[in-house]
């Protein structure tokens, strides 16, 4: 059996009175890659600044491979890579003295951990001499994470690493966290990107301080409950308000170039009827597997009701 | 150690690869201390006079020959008027007027009390009481020679003669004495912006949250940051005392030794009130204003320009308080008067107390978590 590598039970933080964590409990075993998504100011990365020992919480309590993030900061600080949010590298060092210095300070040392990072460093490799501020985006992303990993860190805490790079960029980061995994590191990383939810082991969808649902990704979709449509026509400006007015739809929204409505019954003849009777033409409909963004807008309605 | 070794490394990396900071740092302090030598002076030289003289005898003559032959006063012009002299001085031509009553001569020969009138511009205080000094004594002079001339049975009865001599600064030289002050205005400043703007810069740049993260000690940190800043001070120190030594002809009459020794203390309460600053601030503009707010009290307090004896009672105890003026002092009794360690111990040990207190808040106010 595994036990729960991080364990957060009745976590609470608030700033002056807006709350940014309430009550969360979770459990995040040993070699997961666990995803946190929600939107911005949903509250990621304030649980992430718990978790790294950054803040302290209001109420409840953490604890990472069984220590607690408050009282034990110092042992945990040395188990950790935290990545911020931010890039917080120092930018007018280089590439590789930026790596020293924070294998430094861990007292690692690059050479002995050069197998953790040699995937990831080697893309970078060629521009050990160029300060790190003049990076590309996704070039900053990968030394951030090497100098997170270099201390050969257990946990590794990515807050929203993928904000801001490159599609290309994005999916090389996924692949290289997916490796990470294989060597055993727990990994958490937030996203506000819906389709990188998909990429994880499991998932939390976070809103507004609470977490709404944690489940695998498929059973996350399987479990979402009721037929859902992607419909187009020749009106599309008129297309989202009339199928919200029908008394089948449950709830309905834009998606990309079309409009996705989650409906009570499976009925796509009678919808197109009444579609018709609205005055819409060439009306496309099919019934399309939910994704997680579909999951996440369905759960933020019956939350609110 | 490794890890301060580490610390240490990154910071005079930052600090050598800033092609705006190190100019400054380096060059700057020099340049003021050039300059500021040479300009920051109370002497009185080339006071400009004019005269109004109503008697137009042989002795009102002579005093005014006694103000043109002296190298304070240079005569600019004879004026008829009263009026015409107080236009002199409003349209900001002359400093003051030497009012000579009509009549003078005649009055003294009968033995008659007479009078000459001063005015002088005093919107600079302190110049304008020197002026005044120095004429009143040139009028004083003045008038023991008269009274010896037209009655020299009085003069030869005794009379007191003061003889004056200044030490440690024999021909009252200005430069003398700012000169070691200005050294200690330099490494102040040096020490106190850089170490006040350090830390707030990490927290602006987001860098101090990769840092929090890391298992780096209070101690270790603060170590690493104070360290470079207290090299460069005490650098920069020795580069102004070789200045003072060859631009100025200063040589450091006390022990070097010594002298390095306070200093480096000193250097730390700067350091620590500068860490402080950088501590509970989030900007760098608030640790700007904050340090700025400190220094300028510091330095206007601290004696350097105006001495603490004349500041009202309640400034003089604020002074204990006040580290740059424990260092000016220090610094002026080893360079010019060459004391020793017993001479500077009061206030070599309160500028210890100030070190350990300043770093112990320093420290215990730096928080690595929020």
């Amino acid at each position: 059996m595994q036990t729960a590598e991080i364990r957060i039970e009745h976590l609470f933080k608030s700033y002056q009175n807006i709350v940014a964590l309430n009550d969360i409990n979770l459990e995040i075993r040993q070699g997961e890659l666990f995803g946190f998504i929600g939107p911005d100011g949903a509250g990621k990365t304030t649980l992430f600044r718990i978790l790294s020992s950054l803040m302290i919480p209001d109420k409840g309590k953490a604890s990472m491979m069984g220590l607690d993030v408050v009282a034990n900061y110092k042992e945990i600080r040395k188990k950790i890579g935290y990545m911020p949010g931010r890039f917080s590298l120092y930018q007018d060092l280089t590439v590789e003295e930026n790596l020293r210095f924070f294998a430094g300070v861990h007292g690692a040392s690059i050479e002995d951990n050069y197998h953790l990072i040699k995937d990831i460093y080697s893309q970078i490799e060629p521009f050990k001499d160029r300060p790190s501020g003049k990076l590309s985006g996704g070039m900053k992303q990968k030394l951030a994470l090497s100098c997170a990993l270099i201390h050969r860190p257990k946990v590794l805490l990515l807050d929203e690493p993928t904000t801001g790079v490159d599609a290309v960029s994005r999916q090389e980061f996924w692949a290289m966290l997916k490796k990470l995994r294989e060597a055993g590191l727990t990994i958490l990383v937030s996203t506000p990107y819906m389709d990188e939810a998909s990429l994880c082991d499991r998932v939390a969808l976070i809103q507004k301080g609470t977490i709404m649902d944690v489940a695998t990704p498929d059973s996350m979709i399987a479990q979402f409950g009721f037929p859902l449509i992607s419909v187009r026509s020749s009106k599309m400006n008129l297309l989202l308000d009339d199928l919200k007015s029908l008394a089948e739809t449950k709830m309905a929204y834009r998606f990309g170039d079309a409009v996705h409505g989650i409906m009570e019954l499976d009925n796509k003849k009678m919808l197109i009827e009444a579609l018709l009777n609205k005055g819409h033409e060439k009306i496309e409909c099919e019934t399309i597997t939910p994704t997680i963004e579909d999951c996440f807008l369905l759960l933020m309605q019956t939350k609110d009701e | 150690m490794r890890i301060i070794f580490y610390i240490l490394q990154k910071e005079f990396r930052q600090i050598f690869r800033d092609k705006v900071m190190l100019p400054i740092i380096l060059v700057m302090p020099m340049v003021q201390l050039l300059i500021l030598s040479y300009t920051a002076t109370f002497e009185l030289k080339n006071t400009r006079i004019s005269i109004i003289d109503h008697d137009r005898s042989q002795t009102s003559r002579d005093l005014v020959s006694k103000f043109s032959g002296s190298s304070f006063f240079s005569l600019i012009s004879y004026e008829s008027t009263y009026e015409r002299g107080m236009e002199m001085i409003k349209e900001g031509k002359t400093d003051q007027l030497l009012i000579i009553e009509p009549g003078l001569e005649k009055k003294l020969g009968r033995g008659e009390k007479a009078g000459v009138m001063l005015i002088t511009n005093a919107i600079n205080g302190s110049a304008a009481s020197l002026m005044n000094a120095y004429a009143s004594s040139i009028v004083s002079d003045f008038n023991k020679l008269l009274v010896a001339e037209t009655m020299p049975g009085i003069h030869s009865s005794g009379s007191l003669k003061t003889e004056t001599r200044h030490w440690y600064n024999p021909r009252l030289n200005y430069q003398t004495y700012m000169v070691p002050g200005i050294l200690v205005l330099l490494v102040t400043l040096i020490g106190m912006f850089l170490s006040g703007m350090n830390i707030v810069k990490e927290k602006e740049l987001g860098t101090i949250e990769q840092i929090n993260v890391t298992p780096i000690k209070k101690y270790q940190f603060m170590i690493g940051k104070l360290l470079p800043f207290w090299i460069i001070a005490l650098f920069e120190l020795l580069v102004g005392l070789v200045i003072a030594r060859l631009v100025f002809g200063i040589a450091v009459e006390g022990s070097v030794a010594l002298l390095i020794g306070t200093a480096s203390v000193y250097l730390l309460v700067v350091l620590g009130i500068g860490i402080l600053v950088s501590t509970v601030t989030d900007t760098m503009q608030q640790a700007m204003f904050i340090s700025w707010f400190f220094i300028v009290i510091f330095i206007l307090m601290s004696g350097l320009f105006t001495p603490v004896e004349s500041m009202p009672l309640w400034a003089q105890r604020v002074n204990s308080l006040n580290p740059v003026a424990y260092f000016i002092q220090i610094n002026r009794m080893i360079m010019l008067k060459g004391s020793g360690f017993n001479d500077i111990s009061e206030h070599f040990y309160a500028l210890v107390v100030y070190a350990i207190v300043m770093l112990t808040i320093a420290v215990s106010r730096y928080r690595k978590v929020a």
